[in-house]
């Protein structure tokens, strides 16, 4: 799947996209996954209550299933307006 | 109903008129514009909006669609910029119109909290200083729990 980053979480792991294969069955697997790459993972998700999640640009809980999900994304508290 | 998310500037007074022409049903227009506020700690160079292409046209549009049910409105228009803007330039507008003003009103601001802090924006501060990613507020969450 695509896993996407935003604003300092693409920041902290330093890249904005990238393909991830994963056997992980929800959002919070997908996440320990790749907080066990690499350091750099386990910095920008170090809190995961500092963090919002999309699944197919549709905000999701930690808990959400990823079945058939093409699109992940992470990212900090939303500040438009 | 019109959703616009681009980098370049906008009219105001223009997208204004535009919106508020052509109607004779509608009694009441309620324009709302957000600008660049010059950071209080460091002068701000620049204020660099990233947004998630896709999901944010989309967010936009579902936000807007909701205040169509909700109240009973004769367009919606949202324009949000991104991309790095300097201070006193305008970020976004809202527009909305109706038979009557309280709809047009509480609409707008309906409009203004929901797209604060469920579209998909990240504002970045840049001063002499370095940068930072401006935090949300827990008054903006709160502030959907009226609606």
């Amino acid at each position: 799947m695509n896993v996407l980053y935003f604003a300092w979480v693409r920041e902290r792991i330093g890249l904005p996209r990238e393909e991830v294969d994963s056997t992980a069955e929800t959002v919070s697997e997908l996440v320990d996954e790749l907080v066990a790459r690499e350091e750099r993972y386990a910095a920008a998700f170090a809190d995961r209550s500092a963090l919002r999640v999309a699944i197919d640009q549709e905000l999701r809980d930690f808990d959400a299933p990823l079945a058939g999900a093409r699109e992940v994304a992470f990212f900090p508290p939303m500040t438009g307006g | 109903m019109r959703i616009l998310v681009q980098e370049a500037p906008f009219d105001l007074g223009a997208e204004s008129a535009r919106f508020a022409a052509g109607h004779t049903d509608i009694g009441a227009v309620v324009t709302f514009t957000g600008v660049v506020r010059d950071s209080d700690e460091a002068p701000l160079q620049v204020m660099e909006i990233e947004h998630y292409p896709g999901m944010t046209e989309r967010s936009l549009t579902e936000i807007a669609q909701e205040a169509q049910t909700r109240w009973s409105l004769g367009d919606v228009l949202v324009i949000h910029r991104y991309g790095a803007l300097k201070p006193g330039e305008m970020i976004m507008m809202v527009a909305t119109a109706a038979r009557h003003r309280k709809d047009a009103f509480e609409a707008a601001e309906f409009l203004m909290d929901y797209l604060k802090s469920r579209a998909p924006f990240w504002k970045c501060e840049v001063t002499a200083a370095g940068t930072d990613w401006v935090p949300a507020k827990e008054e903006d969450e709160d502030a959907l729990n009226r609606w």
